[in-house]
């Protein structure tokens, strides 16, 4: 599968929620423990020579599974294979429980649930959904539809917004009526 | 590699689990967006159409909807999207910082096709969900504590793309720009391009590269410039509408 490496080579590089050195072994069988920087950012799990700029690799922390070992230690498997596992050694419990923790955490889906779950509590205590459309939709039209550009012109001028076709008559001065910015939910 | 390249420096590709990366893309997690898109193939090539299934922060493109394994991904972290003036009609960019980084030309096959696209991939990035759902998290906090002041804020949702969850309840719709401003009566905040993130916060830092990575860092606000930049203006203009819409009877 084609990737684009330099992207991921460059996120590697960003700040990390998480970044120790570790001993880790790969899931082959008969794989020797190696000393590897190994950094958190966002949903990918990057691992370095503890000398090196550039990493090993990466593991992205979709659909895995994290999971104690002997003490110390833990391994991240994945939900297609899990026999497949990455093992990794921490220098005390602590900080092999709170490396556990946080990869738990570290996966777009993880955190899509947690949006859930927020909205969800949110609305029990005060009756409100946040980001429910019905209640924050200040205009009274059902529906709201984008509209068509008029010239590509047009287009090439409103450069990052995703809804530009919408403010057009934001644009050209006060507008005669509210426009909700689109369809909702 | 020349001879005399710096010591210690990688020469092997850098490894990645693409078997779990080619099952996430096609496991029944939520779909953030999916549907047929021209892919520029290189600077000087032709589009192909393909398959493209967005989930999460990864885009992933596949010869047609019935394959089983994609052809490639792009991962979108720190990427930005912007409509582009190109000989294909509907056509947009997604685009990396960086000298070498390369820009992914995409086509769609409508005006609304394009646009849902580039709103979907918009809201893409995983730093983007981590900061909304922070700031729910604090929300609920607050809410729960009784804490007086400006009740609940709740954020103005924007046309977000539905992902089709195969759990219950709401798809992410995005809610953007969380921001402790105090709501109105119907439960919509005014969203000001002023507001700090954190009351009292200090301004956001730098973005990511021009910093040195720190472990245990805080609350990550290194993409707040990037999206303030990104979403400042759509804000503006919808604030102005909004406020307008408000003085009517």
């Amino acid at each position: 599968m084609r990737y684009n490496e330099k992207e991921l080579q460059a996120l590697s590089r960003q700040p990390a929620e998480m970044a120790a050195e570790l001993g880790m072994r790969g899931p082959k069988k008969g794989s020797v423990l190696k000393r590897r920087l190994v950094k958190l950012v966002v949903n990918f799990l990057f691992y370095f020579r503890t000398d090196e700029a550039e990493p090993v690799g990466a593991l992205l922390l979709e659909r895995c599974r994290v999971t104690r070992e002997e003490p110390g230690t833990f391994s991240i498997s994945f939900i297609e294979d899990p026999e497949r596992k990455y093992h990794f050694e921490c220098s005390s419990e602590e900080q092999c429980q709170e490396w556990m923790e946080a990869l738990r955490r570290a996966s777009y889906e993880f955190m899509r649930r947690s949006l859930i779950f927020y909205r969800n509590e949110i609305r029990k205590v005060t009756g409100k959904t946040p980001g429910d459309p019905r209640q924050a939709c200040p205009c009274r039209r059902a529906r709201c539809e984008p509209r068509k550009p008029r010239n590509t012109k047009v287009n090439a001028l409103v450069r990052r917004l995703p809804s530009s076709q919408h403010h057009r008559s934001a644009r050209r001065g006060p507008p005669t009526q509210g426009h909700h910015p689109g369809p909702v939910g | 590699m020349a001879p005399g390249f710096p010591p210690g420096f990688s020469i092997a590709a850098m490894k990645l689990n693409e078997r779990s990366l080619a099952f996430y893309a096609t496991c029944d997690a939520p779909v953030d967006n999916a549907g047929f898109l021209y892919k520029k193939g290189g600077r000087h090539a032709a589009y192909h159409r393909r398959w493209f299934v967005l989930r999460g922060n990864m885009l992933f493109y596949f010869e047609d909807a019935a394959s089983r394994e994609p052809v490639g991904v792009i991962i979108l972290e720190g990427c930005t999207v912007e409509l582009v003036e190109a000989a294909e009609e509907f056509a947009f960019a997604v685009r990396f910082a960086g000298t070498r980084a390369r820009t992914y030309v995409l086509a769609a096959e409508s005006q609304a096709a394009m646009e849902g696209w580039v709103k979907a991939l918009s809201r893409a990035s995983f730093d983007y969900l981590r900061l909304v759902v922070r700031e729910l998290e604090q929300q609920l906090a607050a809410v729960r504590s009784g804490a007086g002041g400006p009740a609940l804020p709740l954020p103005l949702p924007l046309s977000p793309t539905p992902a089709l969850p195969s759990t219950p309840a709401l798809a992410p719709p995005l809610p953007r720009w969380p921001s402790a401003l105090p709501p109105k009566e119907n439960g919509c905040a005014v969203w000001s391009t002023e507001a700090t993130f954190r009351p009292g916060s200090e301004p956001p830092p730098p973005p990511p590269r021009r910093r040195a990575s720190a472990p245990h860092g805080p609350l990550d606000l290194a993409p707040f410039a990037r999206l303030h930049e990104c979403y400042g203006q759509e804000i503006r203009a919808l604030r102005g509408q909004w406020l307008s819409s408000r003085v009517q009877p």
